[in-house]
Parts: C-alpha cells; structure tokens; sequence
C-alpha cells in the first residue's frame, strides 16, 4: 500500500508539472460550461413558456431537465480526454526506460498498477470536481432533488474509472503514447456503442451487447436509481482491465 | 555472492547468452568486458530481476531468480544502461522516492538522500531538475539511486559511458570508493577501465564467456610475444633490415606515419638493443614503448585460438 501511494504521489507531481493537465482542464471546463449553459437556456425557454401556459407545470423539473443531460453530455467530453490523461502512464515509462527502476524495486507490479490507475483517476476526478461548480450553481437558484446528483455522479465516476482502467491498459500495450492513446480511444468507443449491435442481433446476444455497453449502465444512475448489478459490472470491468494490464506486463517481464 | 548456471536468453528466435556459468564472491569487484550485443546488458538485466531467463538458475545472495526475485531486489542496486531518470522530477524528489520504492523506511529516507548526495558529489544540484543536469550529473543521479537502500550487491552497467574525460575519472574514482564495502559487477568496453576498478574480469563474446580470469593472468597467458612501438627521428630506408639483424626481433613491420612494430620474444628488454642501433645508425628516437594488449587483440586471440582449437 505504501508503495502505491509513492506511485500516485509521483504521477500526480508530473501529472501537475506538464501542461497536459492545465491544457486538458481547461479544454474540458469550456466544452461542458458550453453544453452546460446551452441546456439551462433551453430550460429556462421551456419552464419560461410552461409558466405562460397554465397547468402545465409538471413534468419540468432540474434533475431531469438540466442535470440529467449535462452529466451525459459530460460522459462524451470525458470519452475524448481521458485518453490523453492515460496514454502516459506505462507508454512513457517504457520509452524513457523509467520502467527499470520500477522493476528492479521490490515492490509488486500489483501495486504499480493500481498506482498509476488511482492517479488517473484522481486527476479526472479533480477536472469533475472543477466541473461542480455547475450544479452548485442550480442549487442557489433552484431546488434540484440531490439524490440523483449524487448517484449521477457516482455512476460518472465508476464510468470514468473503465475508461481509466481501459486507458492504462492500452498504455501497457506500447511504448508510443500517440498509438496508446489510439487504441484507448477506440476501445472506449467501442465499449460505449457495443449496446447498438443489440437490435441487429438475436434477442440472447442483444441482451449481453446491452448488458456489456458502458453507457447503458449510466442511466439509471442518472435517474437516481443504484441498482447493484450496474455498480457491480462496472466494478468487474475496472478489475478485468488491470487484470489484463497485469498479464501484459507480467508477460513482457517474463519472456 | 552471485552464482550463475547454464544461463540462457532467448529473445524471440534470437540466443543472447548461451549457457553463461560464472560465480561472484562477496566483495569481488568483477568486470563484463565485450562488445557490442556481446550479451552483457541481457546477462545483467536477469540478475537483477528485470526479466527472466529462458533457460537456466542464478542465485543471487543465496536467493533463487525465479522463485524469491523480491528479496533478490532488496538487496541489488542497479544502474541500467540508459540510467532510470523521471527527466521532470527534482534530484532529491527523485531519490526520496527511489529510496521509498527501495524499502528504505520512511523515518530514514532523508538521511538515506542526504548519504548518497553526499557520496555521489550531487550536494549541489540536489534542488535542480534532473532533466535540466549534463550527462554526467544525471550518470551519477544514476548511480545514487542504485545506492540509495545501501545494497550488498551493485551492478552497473557501463557506468562511465558517454561522459567527458575528467568526470569518467571521477565517476571511476566514486566505483573505487563504493568497492570497498560492496560486490560490484560492472560492464564496459574499454579495457583500461576494467584493468583500473575490477580484480577479475569475464569477457563475453556473442553470449558466450570467453575467458575468466584476473587481468593479468588475462594478459599473460594470451600473450607469446612482446611488442614494442618504434618511431625514429630520421627515417632511413635500412631501418627495417638494421633492426631485423637484431637477436630475439621476431618480425618488424612499417606502418604509418615513420612508426615501426617491432615483434620480439617475451622478457628480451630488447628497447636498450634498439636504442643502440638507432643511436649509432643515426635514426634518432622520437619514440621508443611497449605496446600493451588492447581490447581487440584479446578478442582477436581469444576467437581466433578458438576457432584453431575448434578445427
Ligand atoms: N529487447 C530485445 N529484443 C530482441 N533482441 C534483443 C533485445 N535486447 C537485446 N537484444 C539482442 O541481444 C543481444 C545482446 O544484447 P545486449 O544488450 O545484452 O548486449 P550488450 O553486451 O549489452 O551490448 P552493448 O555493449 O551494445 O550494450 C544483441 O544481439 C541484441 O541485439
Ligand atoms: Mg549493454
């Protein structure tokens, strides 16, 4: 444990000194205050007419109006930076050939890679942290309901840690962050639209398309619904990618 | 300290090291001398844990490679061939957090840092960029950090490679130092090097060992005749003859520049027979010395006694 806590202090000290993580931040903050500001303004027209029309109160409300599609619309943004935050983590080490002295240190790969997963994810973390300043907005000037914001932001963050999980191991893969980031992007990509070939596909193997899809298992969350059975698939995805980050470097080790 | 069996690496089709046999005994200073893709890093890479062997068992303070690599890690320091340095990170960050992944323990790791900043002549630059150091300051970030947890065993692999002169003796001089309270193994291709810091020496050649043994016995048993380097002030055309009339002058041939090879037989001092001639001949001496083996000419020999051997 210890040794992966020096593991996440590192990377966050190089995470904080590259521009990477400013320029990263900074394009993400203006993306989602765009989107963000642009459905408030569609609501406030909305509510604006409904108030115009009586009766037709119901049904407008900020969870589902406003926060609802921010978070989602999030979750895109998030699918375009989060490769970039991970495709560093081993692609750099094993170019520079910093790797060595992680590997010649007695400590366990396991703890490598659960360091550099949790720094990850402490910086994307950070950026949704930053984010909030949106829905503490809503709260001084409207009356959201705050159990879907919490539950939205813990499925955010459960997704976010797939694509982490996801990202860091593409990076095990190679030694070229262009090509890491590559192979993350698609794979996430991927993962997100699994659930389309649902349709096409017969009603059994619909089903586990639906089932595997990481976007499917949002909505609920985002609906203010914890329903164990997404929270453990996407749990066992984050473990299943280090897993596998494990087996790829183990076996680059011993071959 | 170290014993090594039948050790074999394969990368992909390709054999690195063929069936290396070899032991290290405590506090022996030992030198891998041989060329490039000679195996030396390969072979130095798997003692260390880095990665395994593909055939074969090594030892390491008494720990199996295979089996207790975790403990053997503890007790080795290792600077790799291309040193393992965050370019971002600040000399002592980067050695506090060696030291934290060493298992050096946290009350300790200050003065763990501060030891080997000391000792690594890094006093000064401790609050720079590791990034911004010349090479020879970020050589020696490498070597600190192999010493950081104080390891009974340090392998460095061509410790001195790419630097300048001055500090090539100095990094030297550091390895005299640290040989006295550690086992070193060491990996080079410059002979005076090894001749300077190691009390045994194991040349590689193409994955295999060539020969060990201590550096003179190296020396002498491949040597079977002496060679002198002659250059005479006034070059004339009867030098050749002149100095071939000479007892125990096996062969002389002219090279470059007015210089002459002189071959003779072991131990006949024959410089103060040359001297005479060319003084009374009138060549003049500009200059007379032995010429001692280079790394090529025991490569050489050792190949080519053994393929003799061999046919
Ligand atoms: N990762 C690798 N994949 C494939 N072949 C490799 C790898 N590393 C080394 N080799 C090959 O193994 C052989 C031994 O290489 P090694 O690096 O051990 O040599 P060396 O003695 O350290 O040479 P140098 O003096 O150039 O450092 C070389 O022929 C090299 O091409
Ligand atoms: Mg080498």
């Amino acid at each position: 444990m210890k040794n992966t806590l020096l593991i996440i202090k590192r990377e966050l000290g190089s995470f904080f000194q590259s521009p990477i993580f400013y320029v990263l931040t900074t394009v993400f903050l203006v993306l989602y205050s765009f989107i963000f500001q642009n459905i408030l303004a569609f609501f406030s027209m909305q509510s604006y007419q409904a108030g115009q029309i009586q009766g037709m109160n119901i049904g407008l409300n900020l969870n589902d109006m406003v926060i609802a599609p921010s978070f989602q619309n999030m979750a895109v943004i998030l699918l375009l930076m989060i490769p970039i935050v991970t495709m560093r983590s081993f692609s750099e080490e094993k170019k520079s050939k910093t790797i060595t002295l992680l590997l010649s240190s007695p400590i366990h790969l396991k703890e490598i890679i659960l360091g550099k997963f949790l720094a990850c994810f402490l910086v994307v973390a950070l950026m949704m942290a930053l984010s909030s300043y949106s829905v503490m907005f809503l709260w001084m000037v409207g009356e959201p309901e705050i159990g879907p914001i919490v539950s939205g932001y813990l499925g955010l963050l459960l997704m976010t840690g797939c694509y982490i999980s996801i990202g860091v191991f593409a990076s095990s893969l190679t030694d070229n962050q262009i090509i890491s980031a590559v192979i993350s992007f698609g794979f996430m990509l991927f993962m997100w639209i699994i659930g389309w070939g649902a349709q096409s596909a017969g009603p059994n193997l619909g089903a586990v398309l639906e089932y595997l899809s990481l976007i499917d298992h949002l909505e609920n969350f985002l609906k203010g619904i914890i329903d164990s059975s997404d929270v453990i698939y996407y749990l066992t995805f984050i473990v299943f990618g280090l897993f596998l980050t494990h087996r790829i470097l183990d076996s680059k080790r011993w071959r | 300290m170290i014993e090594v069996e039948n050790l074999s690496k394969f990368y992909g089709p390709r054999q690195a090291i063929k069936g290396l046999n070899f032991s290290v005994e405590s506090g022996e200073v030992v030198g891998f001398l041989g060329p490039n893709g000679a195996g030396k890093s390969t072979t130095m890479n798997i003692l260390c844990c880095i990665m395994p062997a593909s055939e074969g068992s090594a030892r390491v303070c008494g720990y199996d490679i295979f089996e207790q690599s975790l403990e053997i890690r503890k007790n080795i320091g290792y600077l790799p061939e291309n040193p393992p340095l965050y370019q971002d990170m600040v000399v002592s960050d980067y050695l506090a957090f060696s030291a934290g992944i060493r298992g050096v323990a946290k009350s300790s790791v200050a003065s763990a840092r501060d030891r080997v900043l000391e000792k690594c002549g890094l006093k000064e630059v401790g609050h720079r960029i590791i990034g911004k150091l010349s090479k020879g300051y970020q050589q020696r970030v490498g070597i600190a950090q192999a010493l950081i947890h104080d390891p009974k065993i340090l392998v460095l692999d061509e410790p001195t490679s790419g630097l300048d002169p001055i500090q090539i003796i100095e990094i030297r001089k550091l390895i005299k130092e640290l040989a006295e309270s550690h086992t070193i193994i060491l990996s080079s291709h410059i002979l005076p090097e090894i001749t300077q810091i190691c009390q045994r020496v194991i040349i590689i050649n193409e994955g295999e060992i060539a020969a060990v043994d201590s550096l003179e016995g190296l020396t002498a048993s491949l040597r079977k005749t002496e060679r002198l380097r002659f250059k005479p002030r006034n070059p004339s055309p009867g030098i050749v003859e002149g100095l071939k009339g000479l007892e125990k002058i096996l062969s002389v041939t002219e090279e470059d520049d007015g210089l002459f090879q002189i071959e003779c037989e072991l131990e006949s001092n024959i410089q103060d027979k040359v001297a005479e001639l060319a003084l009374s001949n009138q060549w003049g001496i500009v200059e007379l010395s032995p010429l001692s083996l280079t790394l090529e000419d025991i490569f050489l020999k050792l190949t080519t006694e053994e393929s003799e051997v061999a046919s």
